[in-house]
Order: structure tokens, then sequence, then C-alpha cells
């Protein structure tokens, strides 16, 4: 398919904004102004100042003898950068390529789009109506190159659609500015009297580069399309995307939940047919007031089941607010991963379901979607002895053990989070405690086992080691209690640390 | 049996076999909520115990299982006391008690995992219905661990349990705490009747506590909870 491509030009951007907020602007000559230099010059004027005769770099003072009521508000200094940005955002719903064509402009690559909305000049009409009825003067034009489409845009005469192969014919009549060219390039053109690109175009291409240097020829190239033109869109292609824009801005939760369910269908099958499953997705909602409502979710293990990834949407739904509409949905899978047929398994037993059953992991990923994946935990052994290090936390299914838990040492099977001070009487050194006082509470201890030394690993933490003691009190309750430090160095202290069952 | 299915299993013996006769079909129910009410921290710790010597013999060697809980003191490493190996539980730590409630209905629904437990401090009537009407699709068997409750309210669970620490015993009084002692007291079962038994958990099943065979110097030297009474047997045999 032949590229097509989409320029779009903002005549007066930065005071369009400024007339947005003040509407009492559009009515009176206005001019933004900056220091250069030290002097205050105009760096943007709305088309009312134009008019008048003001120009660009024109000095504020004389501005005003000129034009008498005139507006002047400083320059915001990126305000162009960024709204410049949130534009090319916002024309996505147009196309999935939109790059930032500073200082006033953006570019489109709409191979393929236009028929969506029933031909070239009725979308371009359609993204001028937009973007007018957005507050913005624009120019649209449409040609085979950048080049061209730019420079159409910017000094062609409507209509500005270029038809295919007609580049040349749309160029010749145009100026030499329109090859966006340095301005001395420019300046010595119109020296020579080469006011139209018609009078140089067919020059030998020697004496044009010998004379206009080599960035004329480039840019001739890139307007005729022998040479490739690269832009950067804003918005990195995803290569599993898929796109479902609406006639009619969708407001309902049910036309949320259809939307999202072709959306799935169609990327699935795509992920089907290739073998592969997405780890990540995201769904964003491009709402017609230019806001982006998103939400995104993970599975435990590459996946393409539609009920299963609706199933993880459908929790966090409810949070997209369609506010005036939606016009247009978008469904990513920026990671995705090789996902082969699993076997099913032919004697299913009362309890199956290891940890690499496909409904446990489907399970696992409903869940981390509503509290969340760092709520899921699964332990696995360490090789440590001091307890709060003798197991490490996985968020994965099938990390497989590195180490066995150990059977020969008891541990309780309640540990506290943090180990509580309790008041002791013991009687001997490194005998267990006879008596001992928690929260208020005195336990007389019938039954001890015990010590357990476990000592500090220096080369992790330093402190004192812990003698544990396993005791049981009257009732019958087991508690894991521990001295912290030596009994002769009349610092140490008591803690509990857990309950035995 | 009215509003009970049978599961015609016989998996989950593990030793209950004192209980037999309280129990519906003489057997654990499966596919089916418990709920197990503990005072004090002490008693969570035992009826922790309980929950894990039961799910032990529910997983078998493959299956896997779910804590919810919102305050989790539970320590992994200590499960491999009641045989079960700690990386086979998944453990959800949510924010709130509400979502203990969700979690384990989702959980309860899928038919892969064995036991899902929950430990949550109130619920409702409504809540335990929709629990047990999860499981009865699923077959899941779910336990819920409540902690000190502000009142017993009527719940749709099949049972209601109370398991408090006992005085342990050790062979012939030697000194060093013996295996874990409950007494567990089963408040409410559906097709059942409620009774009280003394149990203990010993070399990974249940044992009626008051059968006095059980402390054989055999189970002594296999047992992995007395190295420590047996150090102490050698060390005072050295002594006397």
């Amino acid at each position: 398919m032949a590229s097509r491509f989409v320029s779009i030009w903002f005549r007066h951007l930065t005071t369009d904004w400024f007339t947005l907020r003040r509407p009492l602007l559009r009515s009176v000559p206005f001019v933004l102004k900056d220091s250069v230099h030290g002097r205050m010059v105009i760096t943007a004027l709305n088309a009312l100042a134009e008019i008048k005769g003001l120009h660009k770099g024109m000095v504020i003072t004389d501005a005003r003898a000129l034009v008498p009521d005139l507006e002047v508000a400083d320059e915001i200094t990126e305000l162009t950068d960024k709204l410049l940005l949130r534009l090319a955002e916002w024309c996505i719903r147009f196309s999935p390529v939109v790059a930032i064509d500073p200082p006033s402009g953006l570019l489109m690559d709409a191979t393929g789009c236009a028929h969506l909305w029933g031909g070239d000049s009725s979308y371009l009409a359609e993204i001028a109506r937009r973007l007018n009825d957005r507050g913005y003067d624009v120019r649209v034009a449409m040609a085979d190159t950048f080049g061209t489409a730019w420079a159409v845009a910017r000094y062609g005469r409507p209509p500005l659609v270029v038809s295919r192969t007609c580049n040349i014919e749309a160029l010749l009549p145009l100026p030499p500015e329109a090859l966006r060219l340095e301005p001395e390039t420019v300046e010595r053109l119109h020296k020579l009297g080469l006011h139209q690109i018609n009078q140089f175009i067919r020059i030998p291409r020697s004496s044009l580069r010998r004379r206009f240097g080599q960035s004329l020829m480039l840019q001739l190239d890139m307007a005729l399309g022998q040479q490739l033109e690269v832009i950067d869109p804003v918005m990195p292609l995803e290569p599993y995307q898929e796109r479902l824009p609406c006639l009619e801005p969708i407001v309902t939760a049910t036309g949320i939940e259809f939307a999202l369910d072709q959306l799935l269908k169609s990327l699935c099958s795509r992920l089907m047919q290739e073998q592969k499953g997405l780890r990540t997705a995201v769904f964003k909602c491009y709402r017609v007031d230019g806001k982006v409502e998103q939400v995104d979710i993970g599975t435990n293990r590459p996946s393409h089941n539609v009920n299963h990834l609706f199933k993880l949407f459908e929790i966090k739904l409810t949070t997209i607010e369609p506010d005036l509409g939606i016009d247009l949905f978008l469904l990513e899978a920026p990671k995705v991963e090789d996902h082969y047929p699993q076997q099913e398994e032919m004697w299913e037993g009362m309890v199956s379901g290891g940890l690499e059953d496909v409904r446990l992991s489907e399970l696992l990923d409903r869940l981390a979607g509503r509290v969340g994946m760092h709520s899921i935990h699964r332990y696995l052994p360490e090789e440590h002895y001091w307890p709060e290090r003798s197991l490490k936390a996985t968020s994965s299914l099938q990390e497989k053990l590195m180490t066995t838990w150990r059977t020969d040492k008891l541990r309780p099977i309640q540990l506290l989070a943090e180990p509580e001070r309790i008041e002791v009487t013991a009687p001997i050194p490194d005998y267990p405690p006879m008596l001992f006082r928690h929260k208020g509470k005195l336990h007389k201890i019938i039954k001890a086992d015990g010590p357990e030394r476990i000592e500090q690993e220096w080369w992790l933490q330093q402190g004192q080691h812990r003698d544990y003691y396993r005791v049981e009190d009257e009732d019958g309750s087991r508690y894991w209690l521990f001295r912290l430090g030596h009994y002769d160095d009349k610092t140490y202290q008591w803690f509990l640390h857990g309950f035995f069952a | 049996m009215e509003g009970f299915k049978s599961f015609g299993n016989t998996a989950v013996d593990a030793g209950l076999g004192i209980m037999k006769d309280a129990l519906p079909n003489a057997s654990f129910p499966l596919g089916a909520i418990h709920e197990f009410i503990s005072a004090k921290t002490e008693d969570a710790a035992a009826t922790t115990g309980f929950i894990a010597g039961l799910s032990a013999s529910i997983m078998g060697n493959n299956g896997t299982s779910l804590w919810i809980s919102a305050s989790r003191t539970l320590f992994p490493p200590a499960l491999i006391t009641f045989g079960i190996q700690p990386d086979r539980f998944i453990f959800i730590d949510v924010r709130k008690e509400k979502d203990v409630v969700w979690a384990m209905d989702e959980a309860l629904k899928c038919g892969k995992l064995a036991t899902v437990i929950g430990e949550m401090q109130e619920m409702t009537f409504t809540a335990s219905r929709r629990l047990q009407l999860a499981v009865e699709q699923s077959q899941v068997t779910g336990f819920i661990l409540r902690r000190n409750p502000r009142a017993l309210n009527a719940t749709a669970c099949v049972s209601r349990w109370k398991i408090t620490t006992l005085q342990s015993e050790t062979f012939e009084n030697l000194p060093g705490v013996g295996y874990p002692k409950w007494r567990a007291e089963l408040l409410r079962i559906r097709n059942g009747k409620p009774g009280i038994w003394d149990i203990k958990w010993m070399d990974g099943r249940f044992v009626p506590a008051h059968d006095i065979s059980d402390i054989t110097s055999e189970n002594l030297r296999y047992s992995t909870s007395h190295d420590a009474s047996l150090a102490e047997v050698g060390m005072h045999k050295q002594v006397g």
C-alpha cells in the first residue's frame, strides 16, 4: 500500500491556547512577548494582530505604537512543546503514528487510515473540524511524502489533498520556503529570482548542489519521495496492539465491556496463531475531551484465554470514567511470551492441581488484580539459622527449592513480626525461665526445652546471639522465648518470639 | 442427608478415628466450610496446628493450598512439622478483612485447590452462605479461622470447632515439652453430633491423647519433635 502522510500546521498555536483560557482575547489583537538581547520582542501573535501588520521579532514598543489596543502577555517557556505533545497524543485517534514537528506542527502517518473516515478529503476535514472545535486554527494537508504534505499545509492552496503520484505538480507553484530550507538558502534563492520551485527544479543537480549546498537536494528528494524520511512517533508502536475507533462516543459500561471483548478476541486469536501469550496488557480509552483512561493487568504465565483476561480486566473496568464519552479503544500487550498449548491431564485425581496448574495461576491473576501482585507470597527455604532469614518470599509459582526445609529444629507456627519484650525470672544461668510476664499476664512455666543458640550472621548483620527456649505454661500454651545476649553481660533482654501449636 | 453432599472419600482420616461417631458418614466432611473459633493467640496457634494437620492429609503429595489473611503471623517453616511442604502454600496477604471474604470466595470457586484457609474476625451469615455455596460447586474444603470474634453468630458453615491448648505429656514425665496436645471441641456440626476430645499431633497424624501406647521408645527415636527431649534424656542418664 502506498504511504500517505498528513501534516497539521497550527497557525497560532500559543495564542490560541491563551485565547482558550481568556475568551476576551478573541476579538483583540494579541501578542506574546519575550526578552531577546535585552529587548522585548513579539514571539507569537494572533490572526488579528497579523492583519494589523505586526510580525514576529518586532519590538513590543513599536507594535504598541502601531496598534494602541494591543494585548500583550508573557511567553511561557516550553509551552509549545507541551501543547504539541498533548495534541499529538490526542491525534492518535486518527492514526497510530503521530510525531511532533516543531515549532508548530504535527506529522501523521495516515497510511490505511483515511478510508475509515470515508476518503482522504473527509478525513482531513474531520481532523480540521475537530481541532477547530478545540479552538485551534489549523491547516491540514495530505500527500505521499512528509515533505510535500508539510509544504502544502503551509503554502499550498486548497484543496490541500495532493492525490497519489502528483507530488511534483503540487510542489511546482510553491515558494522555496516550502522545502524546509535554512533561511540563508531561501534568501539566496529569492535574490536570484527563483521565487517558485518550478523555476529551479529542472536545473541540473550538480549546479544546484554547488550553489545551494547538499541540504536543498536532500529536502527536494524528501519532498519528492526519492529519499526516505523517518519520523519519531510520540508513542512507540506496540507490535501487539488492537484499535477500535467508535463512530459515536461510548459512555455506558456495557459499551466499554463490548469494546474490550472485541479487542481481546482479535488480539487473542492473533496471539494464538503465533503461539504466544501475553503477560501484561493495557486497555486504553481515549476520551472525547482528550484525556486517556487506562487499566492494566498482569498474568502469572503467558495467556491468550479471552475469558480469563476479560475477567481480569472486569475487576478494574469500574475505574474507567467515560465522562463525555470514549471514541477510541486501544488494547496493547507490551509483554508477550511464548505459550505452548498444554496437554490436559488424562487422569485427574480428586485433588490434583499442583502449582503448575493453569487454573491456579488464573485464580492468582484474578486475586492480584484486586489486591495487588505484592500481596501474593510463596516461601522457599534459605540456608540460614536466623529465623527471620530462614525463608525467602517469592512471587513465582514455578520457582523451585534450592535447598530443603529443615525438619530437625522445631519452629513455632505463629511468629511475631517483631519479638516482644517480656519480664522473666530465671533461676540459674542458661536455664529456662520459671516465670515470664507478657502484656501484664504472668505465665508459670511448667515444661521447657532448650536452649538453642542461634548466632548472628556477622557478615550480614551485627548484634548479639539469641538463646531460644521452647516453654509450656500451666495452661498448656507453648511459647518460643529467647534471651538476647549472654547471661553474664547484665545487659541481656528476654523476648517472646512466637507460639507453638 | 439433606443439604449435605457426601463426597465418598476416606482420604482424610489422619487419625481422627475417635471422632468418627460424631462426624457425618463417619468421615471429615470435605467440600465444606469449617469454622474455628479461638479466643487468644495461644489457642489460635493450636487451631492453626489442627488446621495444618487436616490440610496435610487433604493436600496429599501434590495439592496446593491458599492462606488468606489480613493479619498473618503464620510462620511457614513450621508447616513442615504438620507434614506440609511450606512451598505448596500460597499466602494472600490482603489489607482489609473485607478482601479476605472476597478472595476466599474467588479461591473456593477454583476446584484446583486442596484447601483454602481464611483468617477473619467477624463473618456475617450472608458471607458464610456465599462461601458455602462456592464450595458446593468446587468441592474445595474451606477453613475459617476466627480469632477473638465479638459474637458467635449463626453461620452457614457445616461445623464449628474450638481448639485449645493442653499441657503436653512426656514419656515417664521426663523434662522437656512433649507433642502438641489439644482439646478439640466440636461445638456444632451438620448431620453429626458435637463432642469433646483430647488429641495430640504425633508422627504426622492425630492421636487420641488418652492412648498411652503411643509413647513408646520407638516413637521417641523416630520423632522429629523430640530431639530436644531426647538430648535431655541422654543428659540426665549421664548425670544419673
